[in-house]
């Protein structure tokens, strides 16, 4: 019989993390219309100018369980690459995140409110047995993770 | 005679900058633009994290060995493109892309006019080397 998992997966955890990378390229501002302009420029700087800007985000997602014992697969990852292109790159990708966007109508597009919509999205579509989880990076050097 | 050896020499500086563009031809119709441009075309803006890689060339100066203290390179890198480009939109806020597309292209020779005039007369300008993505780049060499 073809054996799928190493013989020591017997052990006791065998959870394995597998990972997804994607990349989408959008426009956003950060502005709290609750707040005056001038309150909006001290908090959110430069990120609140009223023709918006714009990034490369690139997306990871970590799906992690048990590896199946007939694929030896945790998650088929062009399955996961579909899901994420279905669900989040279509929608996000070279839109305008506050205007284009329902996600964001109401809801100030930070990085961190982002990986909690994507997440929101993704989750109802992964197997409940396996924890999933975001980190998206708006530039090289400011990323973010959810759940933290 | 063997020709004597010069000391020219190369030094990059690389910065980066957030904006805003689309790519959207104003003389064309919206289904032209979206044919020709595609998603780029967006009506409502998109935006990248650009990479912005400036080389200089000339010789040291015998004194401090340097071709131009880096620091002071960056400094005017930043006066004259960085301050006018980061967080901003191409289209919309910034004097020296207005009527002109806002391709990669464009941007790095416009970048190009912005700086040479600015560098001091011992290093020339060689390249702007510009980063849209990680997987697409333009340069210019004047």
């Amino acid at each position: 019989m073809y054996v799928f998992l190493p013989p020591d997966c017997k052990r006791m955890n065998k959870k394995v993390a597998v990972f997804r990378r994607e990349t989408f390229n959008a426009a956003h501002r950060l502005n709290n219309p609750d707040w005056d302009e001038a309150t909006n420029y001290r908090v959110f700087g430069k990120c609140n100018n009223p023709h918006y800007h714009g990034h490369n985000y690139e997306l990871e997602v970590k799906v992690t369980g048990d590896p199946a014992a007939d694929t030896g697969f945790v998650m088929d990852l062009k399955v996961l690459s579909d899901l994420i292109k279905k669900l989040v790159v279509e929608r996000f990708d070279h839109k305008n995140l506050n205007l284009d966007t329902q996600e964001f109508k109401n809801l100030n597009p930070t990085a961190e409110n982002i990986a909690i919509v994507i997440y929101d999205l993704l989750r109802p579509h992964i197997d409940g047995k396996n924890s999933i989880q975001v980190r998206l990076y708006e530039t090289p050097r400011n990323f973010v993770e959810y759940p933290a | 005679m063997r020709k004597s050896r010069t000391n020219m020499v190369y030094l990059t500086r690389i910065e980066h900058f957030n904006a805003a563009h689309k790519l959207f031809n104003p003389a064309w119709s919206r289904e032209k633009n979206e044919e020709i441009f595609g998603k780029c075309a967006n009506e409502n803006w998109h935006g990248h994290n650009y990479e912005l890689y400036v080389t200089i060339k000339g010789e040291p100066d015998p004194e401090t060995g340097f071709l131009l203290d880096a620091k002071k390179l960056s400094k005017l890198i930043n006066s004259f493109v960085l301050d006018k480009l980061d967080h901003l939109n191409l289209n919309e806020d910034v004097d020296f892309m207005k009527g002109v597309m806002c391709s990669t292209e464009n941007l790095a020779v416009a970048i190009w006019n912005q700086l040479t005039k600015h560098l001091p007369a011992t290093v020339q300008l060689h390249c702007i080397k510009l980063y849209e993505t990680s997987r697409i780049f333009v340069e210019y060499y004047g």
